[in-house]
């Protein structure tokens, strides 16, 4: 997969290898997850077959994007545009669906 | 002094949840248990048990509201049969996954349909694979002392499981019988308070009931089947420790006269009391017939069952259930199963009967004992016998 910008501070996993190599006895009891917020570090950036491509001369930061994208990836970057977090990003396209500007494009993911 | 006084065994049974200090009860009605939750109802009202009484909507919220109780450290008690039993399916694989230690009575009944309020083990039967510690109680006095011990046994942090106690609908929960009460405080020396290691709490926040996708889910559900068979020892001993304090000493296989008898009778539940008035009966004339009192039902108690047939050459099972389409009783398709591999084994022969609360006489099983072992001389005929219909 091509490099993603991402907002996760800790390394990259994918779903199997958070807790794939664990044996049935590492288990907590009843398979609590003790960790809280541990979810952050689940890429689910791994599921996408496809990408969305902003395209900053057409944005005029209405915001909606932000707000309708269902896994609240996309945020405003440092001159004000809107953009996913690669890391998260299922690719569903409901982003590009919304966007009123045209300004996002949803290509093919390698 | 423990007193020994008339009552009638579903209002035994809420008096045993009020003796160990539930918490919170979170119930629906339904014959032929609703006494007990009337009666624990009641309880809460005048003060008597200082406990959340939530009146649910049904079944499936009664067993969903146990599991928030139960995973916030609240000692959790509900009660239900048959229909309601279904009703809350689904939630019960989530409590023994979710290690939750509930306390439920069940009163058994016949599941619809046609409609039946009387008592069988269908409903029992249905739930078998749910994670479930489970037994069956003969009498009111187990009833009330084997939902205390499910109390300690459950919240034990060497188990924490939830526990179905299975008793009779009708021919135990209706009825009055004598039992001797503990003393409250003998029961809370007994039972220690419900201290889990892990538990809800805004302070140290756990996720319980996570998604586990296939690589993680074979290594969580082998998790849970080790745990359920390494309860089978606290079981024991806390059998062990309640007889030390309260003079009644339970096993999981109970034998009658059967150490060294040919036929051996299998019964589950109170049907169990009404075959060993037989088994009296026919060994005073002679024959050489005994009984196997099944009580521990899951973890099933492999060890102690097969030390119990061992020297039988028939062995007749009984069920109170059955399985469309299949080998018959569940009962003995899981006797047969335990049997499979043993070098010597008794000619095992499966009768269903008592359905739908029809009751069986104690010459009922006489009838089954002696067509039993002519069925097993005479050799292999139907997969199961179905005892006593109207052809």
């Amino acid at each position: 997969m091509a490099e993603t910008k991402t907002k996760a501070k800790v390394k990259v996993k994918s779903g199997s290898e958070v807790g794939g190599e664990k044996k049935w006895k590492d288990l907590e009891i009843g398979f609590y997850i003790t960790e809280p917020g541990s979810s952050v570090r689940f890429r689910t950036g791994d599921w996408r077959s496809r990408r969305p491509i902003f395209d900053f001369n057409k944005c005029n930061k209405c915001t909606l994007c932000y707000y309708f994208c269902p896994e609240g990836c996309i945020a405003q970057n440092k001159e004000g545009y809107f953009e996913a977090d690669l890391y998260y990003c299922k690719g569903c396209g409901i982003c590009d669906e919304e966007c009123p500007k045209d300004a996002i494009s949803m290509a093919e993911e390698e | 002094m423990a007193k020994r006084a008339g009552i009638e065994v579903s209002v035994a049974v809420a008096e045993a949840a009020r003796l160990a200090d539930a918490d919170v009860i979170a119930a629906y009605p339904i014959t032929p248990q609703t006494h007990i939750v009337e009666h624990l109802a009641e309880l809460v009202a005048d003060g008597d048990l200082k406990a959340s009484y939530i009146p649910v909507e049904s079944e499936h919220s009664a067993m969903s509201a146990c599991l928030g109780s139960s995973a916030v450290g609240a000692r959790t008690f509900t009660a239900t049969a048959s229909q309601g039993l279904e009703l809350m399916h689904e939630v019960l694989y989530v409590a023994s996954a979710l290690r939750l230690p509930i306390v439920m009575a069940v009163a058994n009944r016949a599941l619809s349909a046609p409609i039946s309020i009387w008592g069988d083990h269908s409903d029992a039967m249905a739930v078998r694979d749910t994670g479930w510690i489970q037994m069956f109680v003969e009498n009111g006095q187990e009833a009330v002392d084997n939902v205390i011990c499910a109390f300690r046994i459950g919240e034990d942090s060497r188990v924490l499981l939830p526990v179905m106690i299975h008793l009779d609908g009708f021919s135990l929960t209706h009825m009055i019988e004598p039992i001797l009460l503990p003393e409250e405080d003998e029961v809370r020396k007994f039972v220690p308070p419900f201290r889990p290691p892990l538990s809800l709490n805004p302070e140290k926040p756990v996720t319980m009931g996570a998604f586990g996708p296939p690589f993680i889910y074979t290594e969580a559900k082998w998790a849970q089947q080790e745990n359920l068979r390494a309860a089978r020892e606290v079981i024991l001993e806390n059998w062990q420790d309640f007889g030390k304090a309260f003079g009644r000493y339970y096993s999981p296989v109970e034998s009658y006269h059967s150490e060294k008898a040919k036929v051996l009778l299998l019964t589950m539940g109170s049907f169990s009391e009404t075959a060993m008035t037989a088994i009296d009966k026919m060994r005073e004339e002679g024959k050489d017939v005994g009984l196997i009192k099944l009580r521990l039902w899951r973890p099933f108690p492999f060890e102690e069952f097969r030390r119990a047939v061992k020297d039988a050459e028939v062995l007749i099972v009984l069920d109170r259930a059955m399985s469309f389409g299949g080998p018959g009783g569940p009962v003995c398709s899981e006797v047969k199963a335990a049997l499979y591999k043993e070098d010597k084994r008794p000619k095992v022969v499966g009768f269903v009967g008592g359905l739908g609360g029809r009751d069986i006489s104690m010459s009922g099983f006489e009838d089954m004992i002696n067509r039993g072992a002519e069925i097993a001389r005479a050799g292999d005929g139907r997969e199961f016998e179905i005892f006593e219909v109207r052809e």
